[in-house]
Parts: structure tokens; C-alpha cells; sequence
């Protein structure tokens, strides 16, 4: 085969590995949107608040230092010690389901029964919160994580294809992990939803809000539990994405493309966001592949946009979406 | 107290439909349009039309396009940084003179008559004259609506949410575009957009020279023509065709309203108020631009932001939104950098926070904005020394 080919196939297979990324923040909005039908518009910043946080946590930095120090005339920055990844994880993800806590019963809980835009613009205020906060807290520079993750290509996948094809693949290892562990993590997330109390609950709730309640699920309870799962799982693409292209603003603006993902995929079907994901990751590499001589770079800016927006003019309720119906 | 009437003694449709039906409104709404146009534009600063009077009337112009579309019609938009960029580059071709291409040697195949795939010398085939700045700025509104129109065909077949990440769609392509396509900024080096020198009635509005008060006075014709235009739309035939699809599409589709119309004149008035908005912040108030900058995804939400705060579907909204959004900065550099000492990137991070905080107070306490707030006073008013 020629090796144009070749080259195209491994970048499909590189916009795959990209796709898993997106895959993994749309996680996040299809849980919080089919448990309380809350477009959460913020799941991006909650990624970026959560990598920065376990950033900050494990470097044992001082949260609001340059504050203080601008108002105090101090010179404090570092508690001075660093704290072993594991440890660090469990404080963050303690602290995402402090913050669900509060986004529960600070926001949403005195938005029940407005109209489903109301809450989509509230989100959108929360990204601004808490992109605000996690810059004050920890600072606005770039950082990087060191969880010692692998990073590099991955040689055993260029050495096997170069014997197969006689043409070496290029595949970060980084991006071999991150689609194991999205595996993993959505895997544990169907067991819990399959076969727990609370998982059972969980999907009462996105199925019938009223009939749940009545047959005496805590809505509030639930909501906080769904809020704190999406908050792990934005934990989880934040280490990934910090990981591979560092902790900084434009994290919140890769995850916006969640979005697009989402649209494709539907927004109440998790299978329909993995799928939506990789469609999106192959789709964007392979345009830019192609289309790069042509018109140009950059063009993964806006492809997967206007992807989702013209298959959404042809299916509106996107792949696995719940047929759209309404009722006069 | 202030307005003084007892009951409702209307007796004819047209006193019922008045903008301003209590008099004292009326003599203030004179008041205030006396002020801006007679007093200001002779105690103006420079800092004060360039960065706080300008960018007030711009956005409150932007934010009454988009009030159209979101606050009269519920089509959520998040496109209106790219609708702005589309006025501000269209603006700057008119004002600079809309040039054609074509290749005059062309050594691949010539494909169109301006696109050669192979290497070509490249001549200019047609240019129009520089237009005058006032009909740059109109005719920035028209093409802006145009493409409006074309990004809105989706709205009809795609509603809420999905619409809304759409409209994403019109913002990425169309700031890529811009950013990339180097006809747009006239081949320039830097890819930035500079107003030429221009001049109304002998007057310069663009450029290093510009007099604060000419600056100042060109966006306020504007502002004051649009929210005029606007106020009247959206209480005739057109408007109320807008607001019976907000309140139920399917409702209103029964009852022989059009929805194509009515959607797509939305997308179209809204996206010309957007373009103008954008075609004046480019040209008269900061005098060079560049889309990635200055119409980004920020500048869409700071739209949105300014009519959920200041109300949707109210034209005073808009103004009160766009006040609000436009002070909040200057307060709060006035108070953390000057007052606190503070470095101004905290200031800016704290700007994030209170504008997030604010947003959330607002939709909590009062979803329909600061409009709501003033209806409500001016109930209160009403009554006010012998309530019931």
C-alpha cells in the first residue's frame, strides 16, 4: 500500500485517541442532563477547575496566594511539601463533590421548575465562577502534571506495525492509557448504573422525575450523587488533557467541543457520546488531512461544529437520541 | 408621587399602544435624549467616549439584535461575536473598497474565474469605490443579515439547546474564515483590520483624529436609530409573530403563523443590529480590530450576558445590560487596582468570578433583568404615597 495511505490511516487512528478525549468530558453532560435535564455548560471549566486544583493540591501550593500577597504585601507561595498523587486525587475528588454540594444547593436548588434555558445560562455564570476561581486560586499560568504518566510514542505499536506493513505507526502512549481508562471508566459507570442502589436510582430519575420521587427517591440526593460523578469524570479528562497538552485556559475551549459531540451523539445516550466522540476525533484529523493544502489549517476549530450542525439538519435528535416529540 | 393617574382611562388603540404611555416617562425619555444629544457631546473626554460612552452604545445595539433574536423569538444564539466580525469585515471591504481577483496567468487549470489550482499571477478584475462610512456601516448590516439568515435556515429544524451549540458552529467557522482568508484584512502582514480616515459632513468619525464628540455622536445617531426601529418592530405585526413562537412554536404554527418567516426575519433584523454593532466597534470606536480578538466566544457571552442581566425581550434592557456590563470593569479596575493596589490580572480573574456570581444572583432572584426591576418600581411609584 502506498504510504500516503498509511499516513492517513494513522492519523484516523491518531483522531480516534482524540476522540476519546472529547468522549470522555461528554460524559460528563449526558449524566448531569439526563439526571435533572440540566445542560451543564460548564462541564469544560469543571475539567479545567479539577486538574488545576490537583495541580495546585500536589505541589502543596497556597490557594488565593497572589491575592494575599497583593493585599498583605506577602511572599507566601508553597506550603513547602508535595503530596503523592493518590492522596491528591482523593482530596480533589472530595472537593468536586464539595463543590456538587454547593452547586446544588447555591444554584439549582432555587431554579427548580424554570425553564430548562434559565439553567443552561446559569451554568453558563457557573463556568465563569468557578474559571474565575480556579484562576485566583491557583494561579493562571500553564502547569504540568506529574502523575508519571507515560509520554511519548509508544514503541511496541511502531516496531509490530513496521513489521506488518513495513511502515512504523505513530501512537502516543499517552493516548493508549487515556482510551483505557475512558474504557474503564465507562464500564464502572455501567456496572454502578446497572447494578447499584443509587445507580438504579440515578436511572429513575432521568427516566421520570415525578415517579421517582413518588416512589420515594431523593431527588436532591441524587442530583448532588450525579453532580459529584461528573465532576470525577471531568477529573478524569482533566488529568488526561492537562497530561498531554498542559493544565491552561484553553482546556475549557477543547472542551467545548463536548458540545458538537454531544449533538452528534445525542444528548441523553452515553454510548451515542463515545461514538459522537470518535466520529468527531477521526472526522477533524481526516479534514485537516485532507483538506490542510487546500484551504488552509486550523480547521479543527470549527469542523466538528459544523459537522454536528449538518447532521443535525438531517437528524435533529442526533444518532441515539430520544426521538424528539411534541405535544401541543 | 411621579405619575400621577388613577385608573386606566385609555380610549382609543392608539393611546393603548403608546411606547410611552405616562407622561412623566415621556418628558424623561425627551430629558434623556436632550442630554445625550446637547449636553454631552460638549463635556466628553476623550477616555470617556473612547472606552466607556462608545462601547455602551455599541453593545447596547448588539445586545438589542441579539434581545430579538433571544428575548422576542427564543432562539438561543452563541454566534455573536462571528455576526459582529461579519459586520466589522464587511465594513472595513466597503470602506477600503470591495476588490475581485482573478488570475491574469494561470498555469494549472482555471477552475473559477478567481480560483486557479495551479501557480497564477493574480490581477484585480473589478474594485468598487470606498464607500462613505455611514453607508459602510449600513451596508455591513445587510451583508451581516444575509449571512444571518443563511446560519438561521438550521432554527428551523433544530430548537433549544441543540440550536444554541448551532450557532457555535457560525462563530468558529466564521472567525477562522476571517483569520485565514487574507482577502478579508486586504493582504495585510499583521492580519489586522485598520479604519482608514473618514469623514461625515467634513467631519472625521474614523481614524487617529477622531474628535471624542464625532466618535461619540456617530454611534449614538446609530444606537438611537436602532433602538427606535426595534421598539417599533417588535410591538407590530412582525414581533408579535416573534413572540408567539418564543412562547410555543407548535401553538403559534396552528394558529397561521409562519414560522419560517417569522424565524428567519428574526435571524435577519437581529443579525443587521449585530453587524452594525460590530462594523461601529471595528471602525469608529477602537479604529483596528482583529476577529480572533475582538469578536471571540468571550465577546458572544459578554452579548448574552448583558440581556439576561438587563432583561430579555425589553429594548430599555438592553441599554441597562449594556451599562451594567460596560461599567463593571471600570468599577472594578477603579477599585482593585487603584483603591486595593491590586495587579491587574487579579483584577481581571475577579471580574470573572463577580460577572459568574452576577449571573447566577440575577437569574435566581430576578430572570427577567434589571427591566423587571424598573417595571416593578415604577408599580411601586405608581401608588406610592397612598398604596392599598
Amino acid at each position: 500500500m502506498p504510504d500516503q495511505l498509511f499516513f492517513a490511516m494513522e492519523v484516523a487512528v491518531n483522531g480516534l485517541m482524540a476522540g476519546v478525549l472529547y468522549a470522555l468530558v461528554a460524559l460528563g453532560f449526558v449524566l448531569i442532563y439526563k439526571a435533572s435535564g440540566i445542560f451543564n455548560y460548564a462541564q469544560g471549566v469543571i475539567a479545567l477547575f479539577a486538574a488545576m486544583t490537583l495541580v495546585g493540591i500536589m505541589e502543596g501550593q497556597v490557594p488565593f496566594a497572589h491575592m494575599i500577597n497583593s493585599t498583605f504585601g506577602t511572599k507566601i507561595h508553597h506550603f513547602g511539601w508535595t503530596i503523592p498523587g493518590f492522596v491528591a486525587i482523593a482530596l480533589t475528588v472530595g472537593l468536586m463533590v464539595l463543590l456538587a454540594w454547593a452547586v446544588q444547593r447555591f444554584i439549582f436548588r432555587h431554579l427548580v421548575n424554570q425553564e430548562p434555558i434559565i439553567l443552561f445560562m446559569a451554568t453558563i455564570g457557573l463556568a465563569y465562577l468557578l474559571e474565575g476561581m480556579g484562576a485566583l486560586m491557583w494561579g493562571d499560568q500553564i502547569k504540568t502534571i506529574n502523575l508519571g504518566l507515560p509520554s511519548g510514542a509508544s514503541i511496541w505499536v511502531e516496531d509490530t506495525t513496521e513489521s506488518w506493513f513495513g511502515y512504523g505507526f505513530f501512537l502516543a502512549r499517552l493516548d493508549i492509557l487515556a482510551t483505557v481508562i475512558a474504557a474503564a471508566l465507562v464500564m464502572a459507570l455501567m456496572i454502578f448504573s446497572q447494578y447499584s442502589k443509587h445507580g438504579r436510582a440515578l436511572r429513575a430519575v432521568a427516566d421520570d422525575h415525578q415517579a421517582a420521587l413518588s416512589v420515594g427517591i431523593s431527588l436532591n440526593f441524587i442530583w448532588i450523587l450525579v453532580w459529584s460523578i461528573a465532576g470525577f469524570v471531568a477529573l478524569v479528562a482533566g488529568i488526561v488533557w492537562g497530561a498531554s497538552s498542559g493544565v491552561q485556559f484553553s482546556l475549557s475551549l477543547i472542551a467545548l467541543k463536548a458540545l458538537p459531540v454531544l449533538m452528534l451523539g445525542g444528548f441523553t445516550s452515553i454510548p451515542g457520546a463515545i461514538v459522537g466522540g470518535l466520529i468527531i476525533g477521526v472526522g477533524e484529523k481526516l479534514f485537516d488531512f485532507f483538506m490542510n493544502p487546500i484551504i488552509g489549517g486550523a480547521t479543527e476549530n470549527w469542523f466538528a461544529y459544523v459537522l454536528a450542525l449538518i447532521f443535525l439538519v438531517f437528524r435533529p435528535q442526533g444518532l441515539f437520541g430520544e426521538k424528539i416529540i411534541e405535544r401541543v | 408621587m411621579f405619575y400621577r393617574e388613577a385608573g386606566d382611562f385609555k380610549t382609543s388603540y392608539s393611546n393603548d399602544s403608546q411606547t410611552f404611555p405616562i407622561k412623566f416617562d415621556r418628558y424623561r425619555y425627551y430629558f434623556v435624549l436632550f442630554v445625550a444629544f446637547a449636553i454631552l457631546p460638549f463635556i466628553l473626554t476623550d477616555y470617556w467616549a473612547g472606552r466607556i460612552l462608545g462601547p455602551f452604545l455599541v453593545f447596547s445595539i448588539a445586545a438589542i439584535g441579539l434581545n430579538i433574536l433571544t428575548g422576542y423569538c427564543g432562539q438561543v444564539s452563541l454566534g455573536t461575536g462571528g455576526f459582529m466580525a461579519v459586520g466589522a469585515y464587511s465594513c472595513f471591504k466597503f470602506m477600503t473598497g470591495v476588490d475581485i481577483w482573478y488570475p491574469a496567468v494561470c498555469e494549472g487549470s482555471r477552475i473559477l474565474f478567481f480560483w486557479c489550482s495551479g501557480d497564477a499571477t493574480y490581477e484585480i478584475w473589478f474594485q468598487l469605490p470606498p464607500l462613505n462610512i455611514l453607508l459602510s456601516i449600513l451596508m455591513a448590516g445587510v451583508i451581516t443579515a444575509a449571512v444571518g439568515v443563511f446560519f438561521g435556515l438550521p432554527s428551523l429544524r433544530i430548537k433549544g439547546f441543540y440550536l444554541a451549540v448551532a450557532t457555535l458552529a457560525a462563530q468558529f467557522f466564521l472567525i477562522w474564515l476571517f483569520n485565514s482568508a487574507s482577502w478579508f484584512y486586504n493582504f495585510s502582514a499583521t492580519g489586522q483590520i485598520t479604519a482608514p480616515d473618514t469623514f461625515v459632513f467634513g467631519t472625521q468619525v474614523t481614524g487617529a483624529e477622531t474628535k471624542p464628540w464625532a466618535l461619540y455622536m456617530i454611534c449614538l445617531v446609530f444606537a438611537v436609530g436602532c433602538a427606535w426601529i426595534a421598539r417599533n418592530l417588535t410591538r407590530g405585526t412582525v414581533g408579535r409573530t416573534w413572540m408567539a413562537i418564543r412562547d410555543m412554536d407548535i401553538a403559534a404554527e396552528i394558529i397561521g403563523v409562519n414560522p419560517l418567516k417569522a424565524k428567519l426575519t428574526a435571524f435577519a433584523v437581529s443579525s443587521f443590529f449585530i453587524g452594525i454593532a460590530g462594523a461601529l466597534l471595528f471602525s469608529v470606536v477602537s479604529g483596528s480590530a482583529e476577529a480572533g480578538d475582538v469578536f471571540g466566544i468571550q465577546t458572544s457571552f459578554q452579548v448574552l450576558f448583558i440581556i439576561i442581566i438587563g432583561g430579555l425581550g425589553s429594548i430599555f434592557g438592553s441599554f441597562a445590560g449594556a451599562a451594567f456590563i460596560v461599567l463593571l470593569p471600570v468599577a472594578l479596575r477603579v477599585i482593585g487596582t487603584d483603591l486595593l493596589g491590586w495587579p491587574s490580572d487579579l483584577v481581571e480573574h475577579f471580574q470573572f468570578v463577580i460577572v459568574g456570581g452576577l449571573i447566577i444572583f440575577f437569574l435566581i432572584v430576578e430572570p427577567h433583568g434589571l427591566a423587571q426591576l424598573w417595571r416593578l418600581a415604577k408599580e411601586k411609584l405608581r401608588l406610592w404615597p397612598f398604596p392599598y
